[in-house]
């Protein structure tokens, strides 16, 4: 029965993936996270997530209110008051890799009514948070190499080669 | 009899223009862009100036090599502005104030009535429906007249080229990316989505949620909705606009509306004028007549 085979593969990529955020409560949050794993002009590069929790204490400071302390700003209040931990916290789970793609775009249009039409891509909330937090706390990386190296596509990207007596002096 | 007729139909056509001129002249004042155009919103305080937009724009465009790589950020001590080897450039502003540095990239605004276009006149320019303003070398004869008319002072021209020089300026990734439905290389890039691509109707309303959801972070304006007319490119900033270097000085009236009159009387001119001064010609020439006559009888009888 080769008809059945997609639908069963199906169906137990649907038990994986919901079991799957049941056992990433966050008690058992991961220590390490391979963050820009698909990276062309910038290299992947391990999150330490462990050394984050213990620094910041707070989930809900990265995590909205999927999980940790639920929400106190007033805005978030008016809809998130009570609403429990959701299944999915990584930060993939909302924010799209796609943002403006014409699918996207056609989904913001048609549904006039959502609150959060102005959502962030992945890159752009990674971005925003993780040098956000780090420029207001004054600790952290916030150039682009101190994360992610560049990738010889990057250096070619960035004519990185190409360097300014100036800008070399002030590098070193 | 035939002096009369002519005199006539010269009336019946001037009137005819002229009235015609009036409705196509209030048009162009009511026109505010294409319903389905796009845009980018550009939210100066998420960008940190990393110039990812100048690279991508380089290589999607097939731009000549920069003179210092794309990470060299001692290019922010002057002023730059967009050039035939540079469609889009980032500048620094602010740069000792509390909330500063503030960064602002400049780009082709893409204005809903542009005055590159109305000030061409071999149509090399054409607004597409997509909003984009592109630009046909084709035909272009290098007069640089939309170098002047661009409030932005955005057109380069790449004087360089000897042969075929070509008037250069950001198409908002047209044939590459926005006929296809794709945001611009530029958008695509950024890492802090400083540069929000969607349709410009949805960037109006997202930019002025953004201010009521976080007044302290936003000067209350978005620059580029009424500009001149109105533009695709959409701009929001901690600070007042002047101070990181727009040009708030331009008024809400597109270029065009400064020129439809005089625009609208060339026809009338072109028409008019000729049969007017070909019937008062007559007119005097008629007086003439009779001594034309008289000489003419005197010629004979030579």
């Amino acid at each position: 029965m080769p008809s059945y085979k997609p639908l069963i593969f199906g169906a137990l990529l649907l038990s994986m993936s919901a079991s799957y955020p049941m056992a990433a409560s966050c008690m058992s949050a991961p220590d390490s996270i391979t963050l820009n794993a698909n990276g062309k002009l910038f290299q992947p590069f391990e999150f330490n997530h462990a050394k984050h929790i213990q620094t910041i204490r707070e989930c809900s400071d990265c995590h909205h209110h999927t999980t940790g302390t639920m929400v106190l700003d007033p805005e978030c209040v008016k809809c998130h008051a009570n609403s429990s931990p959701t299944a999915v916290v990584s930060c993939k789970g909302c924010h799209t890799n796609t943002p403006f793609s014409p699918e996207a775009l056609a989904e913001k249009r048609a549904e006039k009514q959502r609150f959060h039409l102005d959502k962030m891509g992945l890159k752009g909330a990674m971005h925003q948070s993780c040098i956000g937090c780090h420029t207001k706390q004054g600790a952290g990386p916030t150039g682009c190499q101190d994360c992610h190296p560049r990738s010889k596509a990057g250096d070619a990207f960035y004519n990185s080669d190409k360097v300014a007596v100036k800008s070399h002096k002030k590098g070193h | 009899m035939k002096r009369r007729n002519f005199l006539k139909a010269c009336i019946i056509g001037g009137a005819t223009i002229s009235l015609g001129k009036t409705n196509k002249g209030w048009a162009a004042g009511s026109f505010e862009g294409y319903p389905e155009a796009m845009g980018v919103l550009v939210d100066t305080t998420r960008c940190i100036g990393c110039r990812s937009c100048e690279a991508a724009c380089n290589k999607e465009q097939k731009l000549p090599e920069p003179e210092t790589s794309f990470q060299d950020r001692s290019v922010f001590e002057e002023e730059r502005r967009p050039d035939s080897k540079a469609y889009t450039v980032v500048n620094e502003y602010e740069k000792k104030q509390p909330g500063g540095p503030v960064y602002r990239k400049i780009q082709c605004n893409h204005c809903n009535e542009p005055a590159c276009l109305t000030s061409c006149f071999v149509n090399a320019y054409t607004k597409t429906k997509e909003g984009a303003v592109i630009y046909n070398s084709k035909v272009c004869v290098g007069c640089r007249n939309c170098m002047i008319a661009c409030p932005f002072n955005v057109p380069g021209y790449s004087y360089e080229s000897v042969l075929n020089p070509i008037v250069k300026k950001c198409i908002l990734c047209y044939d590459t990316r926005l006929k296809i439905g794709k945001p611009p290389a530029c958008v695509d890039i950024c890492p802090q989505e400083a540069l929000t691509f969607g349709h410009r109707a949805d960037l109006i309303k997202l930019a002025h949620e953004r201010i009521r959801l976080s007044p302290d972070r936003y000067y209350d304006h978005v620059y580029g909705e009424k500009e001149l007319g109105g533009t695709s490119w959409l701009y929001l900033s901690r600070t007042s606009f002047d101070k990181i270097g727009f040009d708030t000085t331009l008024g809400n009236e597109p270029i065009i509306s400064n020129v439809k009159e005089f625009l609208g009387m060339v026809p009338m001119v072109l028409s008019i004028w000729p049969a007017l001064f070909s019937g008062i010609h007559l007119l005097s020439k008629g007086k003439h007549d009779d001594h034309g006559e008289h000489t003419e009888s005197k010629q004979e009888d030579h």
